[in-house]
């Protein structure tokens, strides 16, 4: 008989691992908690750095997914134990479902923007996440903001609750540079009217496609960077915003209203990830994902054998990032399986 | 009266709802790879007027884009135009160019 996986997260990593390990022949359950699988590209329009259409991604991931997979959508993990290298996994109705290895891509959860106080969001109606953006985008209605004004000027707030200690989140969340300049480039086209603003502290623009679609901002779209922190945002009366940042260029303060102002929320490792790091024991890193066991060689590996990880389990990273993690991580469970284990050409 | 040494301080924030921004939107027409700056400051470290000066011209630029007009026209006079700046860009933005539309722009709207 052959061997069996379960995938316990069906987001992207989850998707994508799914199909390539069923296509390799192993017997496959993939356990998601939502109704639908996809995670959080089911939010996204469209994707930086092309624009394409978020649902297209999705149509291809769908397409992956045979009828040999057994995907258990609406289902929670309760328990999961270890007895002679087999795993055994009960769902919230105590059912009981055995595999030989187990990989682990419960992702990412946004962070909480009402934890930056400063920028007033859950308290102003017109702050808002990056997240919220997308779902105006996916709605195809105008963009209005909440007293229904088409909006003439909006501010692109960058790293909330990314690379900032006081909150306890000291890494960068690698996406939301580039989406920012992705959502002011979209507002441009839905609305050229409007006025964009990002306030950044670094623009990290790493991967292929990321710089261009930065300078088609800056000259095609007029996009305007202002290097600067936002230390506040106040409502007016109106329910505009007053935004204040050191233009750090210029070497003195600024202020401005804007009618939207977007916080562009970072990734903190998802409710899933810890629970399931909880009940398996796995190691994870001082930002709180799971730790693979070596950051250049042993990539999807944990510190419980037979348990694998893929996706933004491990990190904050791009759609294109998350697919390639997955695939690596079918490829290195298919090894475990047959015998033949990574670790061993690293332990002597 | 006696002086007690008070005075009313100038408020020194960029104001983005009174700024006036028609210098940039002028040079954005003429030369639209204004843009593109990044602020990276290539420019202003081989520029030769700025060695001796306090001439610095991704400083001005950023005045531009930023509606602070004030002190531009004096200082822009003390450009050569030599173009090492546009020489060194590494956005390949015309400053030049810009330095001098920005001559033309103050010239007319004396
Ligand atoms: C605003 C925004 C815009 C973005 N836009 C882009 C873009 O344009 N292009 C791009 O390349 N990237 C983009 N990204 C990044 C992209 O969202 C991620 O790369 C991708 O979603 C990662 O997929 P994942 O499968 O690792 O995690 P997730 O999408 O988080 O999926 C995890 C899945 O696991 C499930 N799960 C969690 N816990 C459990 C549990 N205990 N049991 C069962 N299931 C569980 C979740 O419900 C979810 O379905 C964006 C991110 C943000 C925040
Ligand atoms: S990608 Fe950009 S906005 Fe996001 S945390 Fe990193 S530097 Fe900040
Ligand atoms: S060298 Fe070019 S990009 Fe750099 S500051 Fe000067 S004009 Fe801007
Ligand atoms: S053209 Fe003007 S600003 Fe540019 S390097 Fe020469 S003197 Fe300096």
């Amino acid at each position: 008989m052959s061997k069996s996986v379960i995938v316990i997260g069906g987001g992207i990593a989850g998707m994508e691992a799914s199909a390539y390990l069923s296509a390799m022949g192993f017997n496959v359950t993939l356990f998601e908690k939502d109704e639908k699988l996809g995670g959080h590209l089911l939010n996204w329009e469209r994707l930086f750095p092309t624009k394409r259409l978020g649902s297209e991604v999705l149509t291809f991931l769908k397409k992956g997914m045979d009828d040999k997979i057994k995907v258990h959508t609406n289902t929670n993990i309760t328990k999961i134990n270890s007895e002679n290298g087999k795993y055994f996994v009960t769902n919230h109705n105590n059912e009981i479902f055995e595999a030989d290895a187990l990989l682990i891509t419960t992702g990412y959860d946004l962070f909480d923007a009402r934890r930056k106080e400063e920028y007033g969001y859950g308290i102003y109606d017109n702050v808002i996440t990056s997240a919220e953006l997308e779902t105006m985008f996916l709605s195809g209605k105008p963009i209005v903001n909440k007293q229904g004004k088409v909006p003439k000027r909006i501010g692109f707030v960058h790293c909330v609750g990314s690379r900032d200690r006081k909150v306890g989140n000291v890494y960068c969340s690698k996406v939301c540079c580039v989406t920012a300049v992705k959502q002011a480039t979209e507002i441009r086209e839905h609305l050229p009217d409007c006025e964009t603003y990002c306030f950044y502290m670094d623009l990290r623009m790493y991967g292929a496609k990321f710089e261009e679609l930065y300078n088609e901002a800056q000259e095609k779209y007029g996009v305007t960077f202002i290097r600067g922190r936002l230390s506040e945002a106040n409502e007016t009366i109106d329910g505009s915003l007053l935004v204040k940042v050191e233009d750090t260029l210029v070497g003195r303060p600024l202020k401005m209203t804007v009618d939207l102002l977007v916080l562009m929320v970072g990734f903190e490792p998802s409710k899933g990830t810890k629970d399931i790091a909880r009940i398996l024991n796995l190691s994870t890193n001082s930002n709180g994902f799971i730790e693979v066991v070596d950051e250049h060689t042993l990539t999807n590996v944990t510190n419980q054998k037979g348990v694998f990880v893929a996706g933004t389990t491990t990190s904050p990273r791009t759609i294109t990032n998350t697919i390639y993690d997955a695939r690596a991580a079918a490829a290195e469970i298919a090894c475990y399986l047959n015998l033949y284990t990574i670790e061993s050409r690293v332990k002597n | 009266m006696a002086d007690f040494g008070y005075k009313i301080q100038e408020d020194r924030q960029i104001n983005y709802d009174s700024n006036d921004r028609t210098l940039f939107y002028f040079l954005k027409r003429v030369e639209p790879s204004i843009s593109l700056c990044i602020g990276c400051g290539t420019c202003s470290a081989t520029c030769t007027v700025g060695q001796f000066t306090q001439f610095d011209l991704h400083k001005i630029m950023l005045y531009v884009r930023r509606g602070e007009k004030v002190h531009i026209a004096n200082e822009i006079k003390k450009c050569m135009l030599c173009g090492k700046c546009s020489l060194v860009c590494p956005k390949g933005i015309n400053t030049r160019n810009i330095i001098f539309q920005t001559r033309k722009f103050l010239h007319s709207n004396k």
